[in-house]
Order: C-alpha cells, then sequence, then structure tokens
C-alpha cells in the first residue's frame, strides 16, 4: 500500500528541517526585498508573502489529522513543526505591516486594528494562535495534560477560518483564489464536523 | 515608443518623479487582469492605431473623431503630477498632455450640459482581463462639468516625454490628480456630455466604498481602510508612510469647486 510505504519513508525524516526550510523563506525575501528583487512595491510583497504562506501551512495542518484517518498516512510528528511555523508567519506577517507598511504609525494603526474588521479578524487570528504556539511544546503537553491540550488547540479552527476571511476580506473585487483558501479550509473542519458524527470513518 | 514634443507646465510639482519602470510595472488595469503587473504582462496585445474616439450627448460637433484629428493643433505640456490610489499608496508621474477644457471649448458644450461621462475601450479578445465579469465592462467615469473644464484635468496621451505606454492606459487617458486614480479613466473611447450624473464603474460596484466625487481626503476614510496616510512607492524597505494631503496637495486649486458640499456625504 502507498499510505505503508508512505509512513515508512515519513519513520526516517525527522520534523526539525521543516523549521530550518521555513527560516529560509523570510531570510529570502528580506535579501530580495533589500536588493530589489521584488519588484516596485517590496513592502506589500513581503506581506502578501508571508501571509499567503502562513494561511498554506494552518490549512496543511489542518490536513494532517484527516490524512491519518481517512487515508491511513500519518504525518503527525510533522504537525507541531508545521503549525509554530504557521505562527511564526504570521507574526512576521503582523510586524511587516506594522513596521514597513504602516512605518510603525502605533496610534493610525491601533485604530485600524478596532475600526477595520479585515484587520480585526486577522488580529484575533493571530492572537487565537499565540497561546498555541507557546504550548506547542512537550514540557506543556506534560503540564496540561493531554485531554487539556487538545482542547485548547481547538483554537485552530476558529484561527483558521478567520485567517481565510481576513485574506478574502482584504480585495477589491472577488477574484478566485482568496476564495478557495475559505474553501480548503470550510472543507477541512467539515470533515472533522462529519467524523465526529459518525459520518465518516473516526 | 516615439518622442512627443511638449512644453513644460507651471502646473507640475517639484516632487522627484517614480522611475519609468516603477510608473509602468505597477499598475491597476483591470482590462489585463487584477494583479499589479497583470498590464504589463498583457497590454502589449493591445492594438491603439487606429483609434477612434467618439464625442456626443450635448455637444455642437458630435461625431468619431479620429485620434489624429483630436491631437491636431494641440499643443502638449509635461503635467508632473502627484499620483494617489484609493488603495493608499501613491507615486509622482511626468504626464503628457493637454487640458480637457481645450478639448471640451473645441467641440462646443451646450449650456444645458453638467456633467461629462467617459467610456474605456471594451475589445475582449486583446483585453484579457474583460473575459471575465470582474467589473461591469465597459470601464465608465465621469467628472462633473466644472471639474472637467478646471485647468488641473488633462487628457493625457504619453509620460516621461515619450508615448503612452499600453499598460497605462494609450493612447489618451484622463488624469485628474486631486482625485483617487480610478477616476483617471484609462485608454479612452467615448466622451460624452450629460445633464445627469453618469454611471462610474467604481460606483456601481460598491457605492459605500467608492463615491463619485472621490476626492483625495485624508479625513474620510475608505470602510475597510484609513486614508490619513499613504506609502510612496519606490522607496526603501523602511521608508515609511507620508500624511496624505487633502485634494493629494492640491487644494488651492479645487477646492472652491466644492464649496458648500459636505465631503463626507458627497465622498
Amino acid at each position: 500500500m502507498i499510505a505503508d510505504q508512505l509512513n515508512k519513508v515519513v519513520r526516517r525524516v525527522p520534523a526539525w528541517p521543516i523549521y530550518l526550510i521555513g527560516a529560509a523563506l523570510p531570510a529570502w525575501l528580506l535579501w530580495l526585498g533589500t536588493t530589489g528583487g521584488l519588484g516596485v512595491d517590496p513592502v506589500k510583497e513581503i506581506e502578501r508573502t508571508l501571509g499567503l504562506w502562513a494561511l498554506k501551512l494552518i490549512i496543511a495542518g489542518l490536513c494532517i489529522s484527516p490524512l491519518r484517518r481517512l487515508a491511513g498516512i500519518n504525518l503527525i510528528k510533522y504537525r507541531r513543526a508545521i503549525g509554530v511555523l504557521a505562527f511564526s508567519y504570521v507574526f512576521l506577517h503582523f510586524l511587516t505591516w506594522i513596521v514597513l507598511d504602516m512605518g510603525l504609525l502605533v496610534d493610525q494603526a491601533l485604530k485600524d486594528i478596532v475600526k477595520r474588521p479585515y484587520i480585526t479578524i486577522g488580529m484575533a487570528a493571530m492572537v487565537l494562535m499565540l497561546p498555541l504556539a507557546l504550548t506547542s511544546n512537550n514540557w506543556s503537553v506534560r503540564k496540561l495534560g493531554a485531554q487539556r491540550w487538545n482542547k485548547w488547540h481547538k483554537l485552530t479552527y476558529p484561527a483558521a477560518i478567520l485567517a481565510a476571511l481576513h485574506y478574502v476580506w482584504l480585495v477589491k473585487v472577488w477574484p478566485v483564489e482568496p476564495f478557495l483558501y475559505l474553501g480548503a479550509t470550510l472543507l477541512l473542519l467539515g470533515i472533522r464536523a462529519l467524523s465526529k458524527r459518525g459520518q465518516l470513518p473516526a | 515608443a516615439a518622442k512627443l514634443s511638449y512644453v513644460k507646465s507651471d502646473y507640475s510639482t517639484d516632487l522627484e518623479p517614480n522611475t519609468f519602470e516603477e510608473i509602468t510595472r505597477y499598475n491597476n488595469f483591470y482590462e489585463f487582469g487584477t494583479g499589479k503587473d497583470d498590464p504589463m504582462a498583457h497590454a502589449r496585445q493591445l492594438t491603439t492605431d487606429p483609434w477612434s474616439v467618439k464625442i456626443d450627448g450635448l455637444v455642437d460637433r458630435a461625431g468619431d473623431y479620429d485620434l489624429a484629428d483630436l491631437l491636431s493643433g494641440v499643443a502638449l505640456e509635461e503635467r508632473i503630477y502627484r499620483f494617489r490610489c484609493v488603495e493608499a499608496w501613491s507615486m509622482v508621474v511626468p504626464w503628457v498632455g493637454f487640458q480637457l477644457s481645450d478639448l471640451l471649448d473645441r467641440i462646443g458644450v451646450q449650456p444645458s450640459a453638467k456633467y461629462v461621462a467617459f467610456e474605456t475601450l471594451v475589445r475582449p479578445e486583446e483585453m484579457p482581463g474583460q473575459q471575465y465579469p470582474i467589473l461591469d465592462w465597459p470601464y465608465r467615469e465621469g467628472l462633473r462639468l466644472d471639474e472637467a473644464m478646471n485647468p488641473l484635468t488633462i487628457l493625457a496621451t504619453g509620460l516621461y516625454g515619450e508615448e503612452m505606454p499600453n499598460q497605462n492606459g494609450a493612447p489618451i487617458r484622463l488624469i485628474v490628480p486631486w482625485k483617487y486614480g480610478f477616476k483617471s479613466i484609462k485608454s479612452i473611447v467615448r466622451i460624452s456630455l450629460t445633464d445627469t450624473q453618469p454611471q462610474t464603474t467604481w460606483n456601481m460596484q460598491n457605492a459605500r466604498e467608492y463615491g463619485f466625487y472621490s476626492n483625495v481626503n485624508p479625513e474620510v476614510d475608505h470602510p475597510r481602510w484609513s486614508q490619513a496616510s499613504e506609502r510612496r512607492i519606490g522607496g526603501s524597505l523602511f521608508s515609511g508612510r507620508e500624511p496624505t494631503l487633502m485634494f493629494n496637495g492640491y487644494g488651492e486649486y479645487v477646492a472652491d469647486l466644492y464649496a458648500g458640499q459636505d465631503l463626507t456625504k458627497d465622498y
């Protein structure tokens, strides 16, 4: 079976290279941005790329347990790295916004967070992800107990929906791409809801 | 591109213009796609010669005019203007063009006319964005007659002393420097004088977010973002923002047009 073959490979490939590869993207963006490699508006490009990859990683993280349940592919050992990386990108996306895009006009930025729904929900998604990133270590799992830890980490679901809505909400017309991300997020959460109600294999 | 001959203008700003590359690689021209680099990638296929402009409505000399006829005898000027996009970025562009009032005087505006309406070309086979209903094509814009007659309002046929690049709205486009960029309609094929306020594309798309006037105004926010400041394209990563100026800094020429109007309502 392909799943068995895959699982065999997974057993031999550790998770730590994900952090390494993950750290390369921001470094690469900063390099391109300071050397003119990101086009006419490097600030927007950095902001967008980090946000988009954060969303991709959030969705990748949501794929892991359905893949195990429905296809027997066990990638669970990568989930922590994917989640921590997703939060790191969200945080860098936020920093890019406040430092490079808003030019540290903190007063104006605070007003925008309160007043602009798409920024409000983006911030909310980041705040929801913060405790998840902070407890993504073995010590926290032990301290909280697996059950409570699991419950806490269900915050991923609202965070994912808010992150996808944040993308849909900022565009001026209705291009397809943001809706594909929102659709994927809702689909993955739908699969969870169904399997919980026993309509899909648990 | 062909060089244009022109004279300098007192209406030009002293600010350093953005580079030709910045101005031609970073465009909103949804007829060619919604990405900022789509116009540069796709606009070269646009045929701009022959080009004719239909002038109709409340005018004395209505007709289909060949572009060359519209431009014959016109003295072009360079107008280095600030350009402020509704998305809160800005540039400085050395346009080459002539006052819209020159054209309106030549075609004879009838006394009952109150507005000028403009339309962009519809040619989906050359404008791939028009193969999708992103906006209700053709792109439409409009000005009140006094705004259209203001000396700052120009029809531009070039930038940086050359014929207009396709992605910037060749062969002829409007420039209204105290309004958000989307008012400055590109690749114009029709100019109509009307007595009622014309429909305008972004207002049709979302009236709450885009008003008919769309004057640059730091005190009236877009419902989804602040208009208090802007990012100048072309700075370094750490250039930050600068405050947005009322009427994009052109208040001394245009503030009178809106005397007595509540600009929070007439946004």
